[in-house]
């Protein structure tokens, strides 16, 4: 994914200019700002990591700014639980087949809407992008009956299709922006050299969009390891995800702190991981290509 | 850019078409089913009209929950907004500092819902979390779980805790697509700061900030499980936003045609705000182009 993502940073940051930097930003403080609010930030995600490292009965029984009696019990419990750690394979399969099948079909669809005009072209985008503001809650308890009478329900499958119905539109949507960024020239320039369309899009149009590819599938895997709402209900046991082993403890054995903390500190990290990977095009890839 | 038109173009779009109709269409049939039918036993229906849309609108419930959702929404998005628009006008623009930032903001975004409710459960306990303790210690009468005012304070603290970073970015990427020869020629002019923020930056950011806007307002709207896992939409009914109150409808009490009807409602209400800013925001984007 980081490979070849190269050349949309670089116009954006231009070469460092020495200190020719512009008069709005001589103020001295302004770097307090962005620091208060990354601290705001990590203080919960630090408590987090000081109750996962604490035995329960220090949780209970005092208050202290840090870990005194350091233990990796929770982490311990969680790696030999198959429970618990069948939950993380689960989220993690469910996410990459969402990821990859999201993708893969919103790229045709994506070169459709930013190269041609079609019938009811401006509708269908609009309709795809209402799928995206259609609230899960809605679609639970349909998605159960639809999963169940085709014989999906509790597969990684039916989690990674139901999910489709917020990431695609998303895909699209992203993916159109970057697409509109290449000129037409270049499609036609490779028509006019013989390239066949299936080998143009492959071997010069997705290179040259690689970036927003990457963060097409970024997007994708974010939405779909954060949600809840349908992956727990589409799951009972064979593709039960992490997050419903974690409600579904903290709610049975009422205060396993440590246990629960220890979790959630597993999870933030396959999200820091990616994070760590697109680090240089997160901004861009916000703003959906369309800067 | 020209379009060309070409019909065949429906081709690419097939895929795309018919795994979105698989999942969007049969269940929105489904509760469009529902809503018209009133069930005996989960098999018997029979055609019931309008009423189960009269019964949600008119019921007290319904307009709580629709009420509190709003309120939710639009405090969130007077927060945000100007909160992150401020912090990405204090980023640095460029040097190391850059990407440390940018990761460490985006960190919250990247965190499962039900782990965010998580964390801040665990953060904010009056006995046992950081916020409570030091609430408490001084002179608060805190405790999120008891009262209602301090539920909502800490779920909006929460939200704004989640959701800032994206604003961030957006309004941080639409201001480090200004050429450097925009800030010059506005020193050369001797423009305020506030000048060169309302006639440079803000029409630079206007197209990004519309989609944060539009993001952050559909997802606030639909929110579910962070406020399910901090409060559980209690103490009472205080936190039940329209989701929580729909799922305890629909899984809770099973039952079916008030669920479907007020599924309905709530889809029809996100769905002509969102209309709104995306009309705007597709004239802002052709202004753009042209």
């Amino acid at each position: 994914m980081s490979s070849g993502i190269g050349e949309t940073q670089g116009q954006a940051v231009p070469a460092r200019s020495g200190r020719r930097r512009p008069q709005h930003q001589r103020h001295s403080l302004t770097w307090l700002v962005p620091t208060l609010y990354i601290l705001f930030l990590m203080l919960p995600i630090y408590w987090l990591l000081n109750m996962s490292f604490k035995p329960t009965n220090e949780i209970l029984g005092s208050f202290s700014l840090y870990p005194q009696n350091f233990t990796l019990d929770n982490y311990r419990r969680i790696f030999t639980d198959p429970v618990w750690y069948w939950g993380y394979i689960n989220s993690l399969t469910y996410v990459v087949m969402n990821m990859l099948l999201s993708v893969c079909v919103a790229l045709p669809a994506a070169y459709a809407f930013s190269r041609y005009r079609f019938l009811g072209d401006k509708h269908l985008f609009f309709w795809l992008l209402t799928n995206r503001m259609a609230p899960p809650a809605i679609f639970a308890l349909p998605f159960i009956q639809l999963y169940s009478s085709v014989g999906l329900f509790d597969t990684h499958i039916a989690v990674a299709l139901a999910h489709c119905l917020f990431n695609i539109p998303l895909a699209v949507w992203i993916l159109e922006g970057f697409m509109s960024g290449v000129p037409k020239e270049v499609d036609e320039t490779a028509y006019i050299d013989g390239y066949s369309f299936p080998r143009f899009f492959t071997k010069i149009f997705m290179p040259l969009i690689a970036s927003g590819i990457g963060v097409t599938a970024f997007f994708c895997f974010m939405f779909s390891w954060v949600e809840l709402l349908l992956a727990k209900s589409l799951t009972s046991v064979g593709a039960r995800p992490i997050a419903s082993v974690m409600t579904r403890t903290s709610s049975i054995s009422g205060y396993e702190l440590g246990m629960l903390a220890a979790a959630g500190v597993l999870t933030i990290i396959p999200g820091a991981l990616v994070i760590y990977f697109v680090r240089n095009y997160i901004a861009r890839g916000f703003a959906l290509g369309r800067v | 850019m020209t379009k060309t038109w070409n019909n065949k173009a429906w081709f690419f779009v097939l895929p795309v078409l018919a795994l979105v109709a698989f999942n969007a269409l049969i269940p929105l049939m489904t509760v469009v089913n529902y809503s018209v039918q009133e069930s005996f036993g989960g098999n018997v229906f029979f055609f019931e009209g309008t009423k189960w849309y009269s019964q949600v609108l008119n019921s007290e419930r319904f307009r709580a929950a629709l009420g509190r959702q709003l309120i939710f929404t639009f405090t969130i998005l007077a927060i945000e907004v100007p909160l992150g628009v401020l912090i990405a006008l204090c980023m640095p623009r460029r040097g190391v500092w850059v990407s440390v930032c940018l990761v460490l903001m985006a960190l919250p975004l990247l965190i499962p819902w039900n782990v965010v409710g998580a964390i801040w459960n665990i953060f904010a306990l009056p006995d046992l979390g950081l916020l409570g303790r030091v609430l408490n210690g001084i002179g608060f009468d805190y405790n999120f779980t008891r009262q209602a005012g301090d539920a909502w304070f800490t779920l909006i603290v929460m939200d704004v805790w989640h959701w800032t970073s994206l604003v961030v970015l957006l309004a941080y990427a639409g201001l480090i697509s200004i050429p450097d020869a925009y800030y010059q020629a506005a020193k050369i002019d001797g423009a305020s700061r506030w000048a060169v923020f309302r006639h440079i930056q803000l029409p630079k950011m206007k197209r990004v900030l519309t989609i944060a806007i539009l993001l952050r307002f559909m997802d606030s709207f639909m929110i579910y499980t962070e406020p399910f896992v901090l409060t559980g939409g209690g103490p009472g009914n205080s936190t039940t936003v329209l989701s929580i109150d729909l799922v305890k409808i629909a899984l809770g009490q099973f039952d079916l045609g008030q669920a479907a009807a007020m599924s309905i409602i709530y889809f029809l209400i996100v769905l002509v705000f969102s209309w709104v800013f995306y009309t705007v925001m597709m004239r802002n984007e052709g202004e753009g182009q042209s």
